[in-house]
């Protein structure tokens, strides 16, 4: 028998939560993160697929170690009912962005429309002025875009942080003895 | 059946067998201090002088009864008093229920006098907490509040009422359910089922690979933590301790999980641990820490911590587990339940050479015969004059580790002392809880001349319900343990630990109603001693001790575990 052995490399990991949709949970989740003084890169909260219940993604930066502790932490909030560590390999993460480009001549028009058409990103609001661009795709597509556009000048940009679901049949019902172990750990009725 | 909303909030306690409650009211929570005065008879309400002395007296009633502390008290500063007995109960797992009401919803948000948001600031330093907005969900929410305290790893709790919510012309369906069937009502189960929540039932796989761990080892050292005092898992420790033949570390929090004056004990463990205990973490190899957090006042250095030896952690909470100190392997679930089951699994071994190689460097509690008191000669005196298994709260500091040190705590609840939050002013709340539960055990409460200048006018409330604590104010006219650190590490800088002050303990306690005597030497104790035991009132014996005491031995913060500064 060895001592558990983890990875001490720092790089990003993601956090899927299924949570009770009650007031104040967001919040409380949150909060645990700053308080044990970890950074958020990034985190996105909506609806599953099951009524009442909300799905939050969450991704930081950090150890092995460090990132167990987090879940194993989050796991006791009683709002939390299900706390998995998504790999980066046996999952899909993907982003969304809004990005209102300066656009007043025919030429830059013709150029953002290109780039936009590269990336599969859609034009979704146009102006006088302005392109708006609608891009999906993963964290460094989203990134890759946004630079190409800001040779254009950026107006305005709003983007979601990243979303992320396990590829095949895995999902994050799943039982393990693991989820047993914390249900222990948060209360006992 | 319609019964006003505070009703079936007092209702509520009566299921869960709630008979005493601590608190202060105040504007916000009239209307259930209105309901209480018709309970008088069912529900006994200790009026304390100050919020946080009712929040450390239901922590105090918790630990040493077993039972849920109860403890209620008003919005804004009245619940912001709260915080420290909160967190002070969230850092040691006691199982507290505060009760606080807010302003009516109309003025909820609008910086409303004496509004704040208590459900928030509470957030990290409770299990849970409930904002009740709806007056029918009183009961759900009462009996989840009573369930998430208790169960699991035990703690705080707070609910929050609106006013409007608990105004007298409201009335709820309610129906009393006592709180062993209420853990089986719609709600409570299903809360159960979303949080997938089952009864801590420890893999046997696991138990079996403990055993196999045992059967290998030759110099086990075994840790009893506080989980084996919240968890009432003594008589399953001793047994596996005997079994085991192996020596007993115990943790503060551990302090009456294992019996003190057992020739298996080899004392404290951690920064004033003895030689004994901390050699031998150095030289074991195999450790099993039971309900154990390997904090930084026991795993000091948490990388070298034990690293000669296999580290077994066994305890309720997953999140506990590779936390501080990484581990080789662990079992999750109740001290009780994971014990017993080893228990069964486990033969009788001997490990004579090991045991009393490691039992050989305690060393006997030297009681110096000096003129002057000294620590020691006030804790012995003590000892000899109370009955055997009298309660000590303590407060924290340097009285603290002495009183741990010397006392040979035999069950849980008889040691009460905030250990993870080392809160000052702590004991004399929690001697008034463990007195209101304990009422036929002696309580003495050893407090600094720091400490108790924090919280003395929790005096007034000894006075008040006749409960005759005994005091012991380690006079030293400084902030010890702080005196101790610049002394050591700080080249004698006494930067305002020097407590050359006001008050007289002596007429303090004469001003309230109570007696007192000053002593300066062992003969004036133990007759002090005598007539605090007699005298059927609050006692304060304010000891004259020298300010250069230290505690011994003494490991500093992220050293290695056997590098003693002092020895």
């Amino acid at each position: 028998m060895k001592r558990t052995e983890f990875d001490t490399q720092k790089k990003y990991y993601t956090l899927s939560l299924l949570v009770q949709d009650i007031p104040g949970v967001l919040s409380q989740v949150a909060r645990l993160f700053s308080r044990k003084g970890y950074n958020i890169e990034s985190i996105v909260s909506g609806e599953s697929n099951h009524p009442g219940q909300t799905r939050i993604t969450i991704v930081i930066k950090g150890d092995e170690l460090m990132v167990n502790q987090i879940a194993a932490q989050c796991r006791k909030l009683i709002p939390v009912q299900v706390v998995k560590i998504l790999e980066e390999d046996t999952s899909v993460q993907r982003e969304t962005a809004l990005i209102k480009v300066m656009a007043v001549d025919r030429t830059t028009r013709d150029e953002v429309i290109q780039i936009a058409n590269i990336f599969r990103a859609n034009i979704i609001d146009v102006s006088r002025e302005t392109l708006t661009v609608a891009a999906f795709g993963d964290h460094s597509k989203i990134k890759a875009l946004i630079k190409l556009l800001g040779d254009f000048g950026i107006l305005e940009m709003a983007k979601t942080g990243t979303l992320a679901i396990e590829r095949g049949r895995s999902s994050i019902y799943d039982e393990s003895k693991l989820r047993e172990e914390y249900n222990y750990g948060k209360n006992v009725l | 059946m319609k019964v006003r909303a505070t009703q079936a909030i007092l209702e509520c306690l009566l299921e869960q067998d709630v008979d005493t409650v601590f608190g202060y009211p105040g504007g916000t929570i009239l209307n259930l201090y209105d309901e209480l005065y018709h309970y008088q008879d069912k529900i006994k309400h200790i009026l304390t002088a100050h919020e946080q002395g009712a929040s450390h007296a239901a922590d105090g009633y918790a630990r040493s009864t077993g039972k849920v502390g109860v403890c209620f008290a008003t919005s804004g500063p009245g619940a912001t008093n709260l915080t420290t007995g909160i967190a002070t109960a969230y850092m040691d797992s006691s199982p507290v229920v505060f009760i606080t009401c807010n302003v009516s919803e109309e003025l909820l948000g609008r910086d409303s006098f004496q509004e704040v948001d208590i459900t928030g600031i509470a957030m990290p330093i409770t299990k849970a907490t409930y904002l009740v907005r709806d007056p029918q969900t009183i009961p759900d929410v009462m009996r989840q509040a009573f369930a998430v305290a208790a169960t699991g790893r035990p703690g705080p709790v707070l609910i929050d009422f609106l006013k409007n919510v608990t105004a007298l012309n409201v009335m709820i369906d309610y129906e009393f359910i006592p709180w062993t069937e209420n853990r089986n009502t719609d709600s409570i189960r299903e809360l159960a089922v979303s949080h997938g929540l089952k009864a801590p039932e420890p893999d046997l796989n696991d138990i079996e690979t403990l055993v196999e761990l045992i059967a290998q080892a030759e110099k086990p050292l075994l840790i009893c933590g506080g989980g084996v005092v919240r968890g009432r898992a003594h008589e399953q420790f001793r047994e596996f301790a005997e079994k085991m033949d192996a020596p007993v570390a115990i943790t503060v929090m551990g302090g009456g999980g294992f019996p003190g004056a057992h020739p298996l004990t080899t004392g404290m463990i951690g920064m004033h641990g003895t030689q004994a205990s901390n050699v031998a973490c150095n030289t074991c190899d195999l450790l099993i820490a039971v309900g154990c957090r390997f904090s930084d006042r026991v795993a000091l250095k948490p990388t070298t911590f034990a690293q000669q030896a296999k580290i077994v952690h066994i305890d309720i909470d997953r999140s506990e587990i590779d936390k501080n100190v990484r581990t080789d392997h662990h079992i999750i679930g109740s001290a009780k339940r994971v014990l017993a089951e080893l228990n069964q699994r486990l033969p009788q071994y001997d490990r004579t050479e090991w045991k009393e190689k490691i039992l050989s460097l305690l060393e006997d509690q030297q009681i110096d015969e000096q003129e002057k008191l000294t620590p020691s000669q006030v804790l012995d005196t003590i000892e000899q004059a109370v009955p055997d298994g009298s309660i000590v709260a303590t407060d924290v500091g340097q009285h603290q580790m002495w009183s741990i040190q010397h006392f040979h705590f035999q069950y849980p609840g008889q040691l009460l002392t905030s250990g993870g939050f080392g809160t000052m002013g702590f004991g004399l709340g929690a001697a008034i809880g463990a007195k209101v539960g304990n009422p036929d055990k002696v309580v003495i409460h050893t407090t600094g001349d720091g400490c108790f200048r924090m919280n003395c006018h929790e005096l007034a409330t000894v006075q008040y319900y006749n409960l005759p604590i005994i005091t012991v104010v380690f006079n030293n006219g400084t902030l010890g343990m702080v005196r101790q650190w610049q002394h050591l590490i700080y080249q004698e800088h006494y930067s305002q630990t020097t407590l050359d002050r006001a008050p007289d303990f002596v007429k303090l306690a004469e001003a309230y109603g109570l007696k007192g005597k000053r002593v300066t030497n062992r003969q004036e104790m133990k007759e002090a001693m005598e007539e605090a035991l007699t005298c059927g009132c609050g006692y304060v014996i304010d000891c004259i001790i020298d300010m250069d005491e230290m505690v011994r031995p003494m490991v500093p913060g992220g050293a290695h575990i056997t590098d003693f500064l002092l020895k």
